[in-house]
């Protein structure tokens, strides 16, 4: 701070504190608090916001365990609250598109990085980039089409004998929203592996293979520990992207798909009852910082090693 | 053995790439097929009528007009905050240094569901408590700048912290020293040094205002973006036009990639030769 000061002077460094601290507080902290404040209010007609019935209590919270639902799972039949029961599905699926990126990415960052020559590179990656740039409802609406009834895969697969009869891909559960986000995000962790893998001295992948380790244990004992931050970080951004994402599920899904961003978008768009929507979003923040934070002890990463 | 790896290790790079690319060629064929749905199978004859009809869509274009604005707001505003938090965050240490960059990375990180419903709650609530009409704290698209602004900063920090790495700032000393004021600092020391990163920032703010659709969609109030509508018309009748206009976008961005290609490449020859020059002219010396 002192440095600061002497630097550039008491002027420009006030600009820059407030500028921050606009940022954080106005635009981070602020917001936040009232959404947690806001979270505890009822549902009021205007008249009635700031007068006796206007009071706090968690009753906006207690609505994720309204209406139960009947599900089996195993030949094992339950009785579940239905918010409870889309929350679980979305971390459980934003966990398998995470693990299913990574077994995408992993090879993949370990060609870009070890494998491929080095004057290809560039090309490759400005390849790679050219789905990133182009906006995340394109890449969905891309995958309506190809999924679609009566869309090129099924004449693909139907063409070349796989399939007899056409599959409704896009009734099918989770299957579009998965592979959708698969499809969105994989980048997001491709980028951070190959950052890490390229660290690696590839003296010591020779080394290990000179000294007749088998290829994968090679990346068991080496390459894959090494990579250990970047794995982290692109996991944590696609799992929290995914369980985030309000596009992909409305666009992909099926009618027995039910996100839970839309369960929010629901109460807050149709319902129009923004307390509880904030309830079940402060929901959505806290568990997923929590989920990360597990998996951040886990897999002993702080959150400076993330964001690189 | 080795060289079966490899070769697998080339296919499995080229199906990778047909998985990310075939999806954004189905999209764009599908622009100049004549059928109502956007499709290439049944392929039924080539049109055009899909980008004329495009063009003569008003809510359309008054969506593009709108994410442009958007998005050169948020840049903008985006790399002042940005750059400004870096500087700070490098002249800090300890404790505060951790608190600071753990609370700019973790807005990356919040769900933009809760962005966009915490940005809309707070500003129309302080409208509210102020009685005032004022635009501000109205929903609308100036709200969804506010809310993407609150994640897109931490990215242009990011970058322009990494540029800060490798700034010298003995040159700074240097310059106080000789008596340049604290503005001449900023202004020819510091600020030219950052500028690549500050322009990779825009660049990185821009795109990523264009793409965001969560922040948007809870705070614009009645005004479209392009996501946005695209995604409207995707749930409502879709017809091509919405092929047409991905194909021009996808058009522009490969255009992009390839003059930055050729002009990467006509660099990578120049350095090359003057490697070699430098090679040969060492060797007459040592001759």
């Amino acid at each position: 701070m002192q440095d600061l000061l002497r630097r550039y002077g008491p002027g420009l460094t006030l600009i820059m504190c407030l500028l921050v601290a606009f940022w954080l507080v106005m635009l981070v902290i602020v917001p936040n608090i009232t959404l947690f404040e806001q979270s505890f209010r009822p549902y009021l007609p205007v008249v009635d916001v700031g007068g006796p019935k206007d009071t706090y209590s968690i009753a906006n919270y207690l609505k994720v365990f309204d209406g139960n639902v009947e599900k089996s799972l195993f030949g094992y039949t339950f009785s579940i609250p239905v918010h409870v029961y889309t929350f679980s599905l979305t971390i459980l699926y934003s966990m398998l598109v995470t693990v299913l990126c990574f077994l995408l990415a992993y090879p993949l960052a370990y060609y870009l990085a070890k494998i491929v020559n080095p004057t290809s590179l560039p090309t490759l990656i400005l390849l790679l980039f050219i789905p990133l740039w182009v906006s995340e409802v394109l890449r969905a609406f891309a995958w309506w089409i190809i999924l679609a009834f009566k869309g090129p895969l099924n004449a693909l697969l139907q063409g070349i004998g796989l399939i007899e009869d056409p599959i409704r891909w896009t009734n099918m559960g989770y299957t579009g929203v998965v592979i959708g986000l698969v499809y969105t995000y994989v980048l997001f962790m491709l980028f951070p592996i190959y950052n890490a893998i390229q660290s690696l001295d590839t003296n010591q992948i020779e080394a290990a293979g000179d000294l007749g380790a088998p290829w994968w244990k090679i990346h068991w004992r080496i390459v894959l520990p090494h990579s250990k931050p970047g794995i982290a970080s692109g996991s944590v951004m696609v799992f929290m992207l995914s369980a985030g994402s309000l596009l992909v599920p409305s666009i992909l899904g099926s009618t027995t798909s039910q996100w839970f961003t839309q369960t929010i978008d629901q109460w807050f768009k149709d319902a129009l009852d923004w307390n509880t929507a904030s309830a079940y979003a402060f929901i959505l923040l806290a568990m997923c910082t929590l989920f990360v934070t597990i998996a951040m002890w886990l897999f002993k990463v702080k959150l400076s090693d993330i964001a690189k | 053995m080795h060289k079966f790896r490899q070769n697998l290790a080339h296919v499995y790079m080229g199906l990778f790439l047909f998985y990310l690319l075939a999806p954004l060629v189905v999209m764009s064929g599908a622009a100049f097929n004549d059928s109502k749905l956007p499709s290439i199978v049944p392929w039924k004859a080539w049109t055009t009528r899909w980008f004329s009809e495009m063009f003569a869509d008003d809510r359309m274009m008054w969506a593009f007009v709108n994410t442009l604005w958007v998005a050169v707001a948020v840049a903008l505003i985006s790399v002042i905050v940005g750059t400004a938090a870096a500087i700070l965050v490098n002249s800090v240490s300890g404790k505060v240094r951790t608190v600071l960059y753990g609370m700019m990375i973790s807005t990356i990180l919040i769900p933009g569901v809760v962005i966009g419903i915490s940005t809309m709650i707070l500003w129309t609530k302080m409208g509210n408590a102020l009685g005032t009409e004022f635009f501000l704290f109205n929903p609308g698209l100036h709200l969804s700048v506010l809310g993407q602004v609150s994640y897109i900063a931490a990215m242009v920090m990011l970058l322009v912290l990494a540029r800060l790495q490798s700034f010298d700032s003995g040159l700074e000393e240097a310059a106080l020293d000789l008596g340049a004021s604290h503005a001449q600092v900023m202004r020819r020391i510091l600020l030219p040094h950052l500028y690549p990163a500050v322009g990779a920032g825009a660049a990185v703010a821009f795109f990523q205002s264009i793409e965001n659709f969560n922040v948007t969609q809870f705070t614009r109030g009645g005004a479209d973006t392009l996501t946005v509508y695209v995604f409207s018309k995707v749930r409502s009748g879709i017809t091509p036009t919405i092929n047409a206009l991905a194909f021009l976008l996808i058009l522009v961005t490969l255009v992009l990639a390839v003059v930055y290609e050729i002009n990467r490449r006509r660099k990578a020859r120049i350095e090359a030769a003057r490697e070699s020059e430098a090679r040969r002219a060492e060797e007459a010396a040592l001759l």
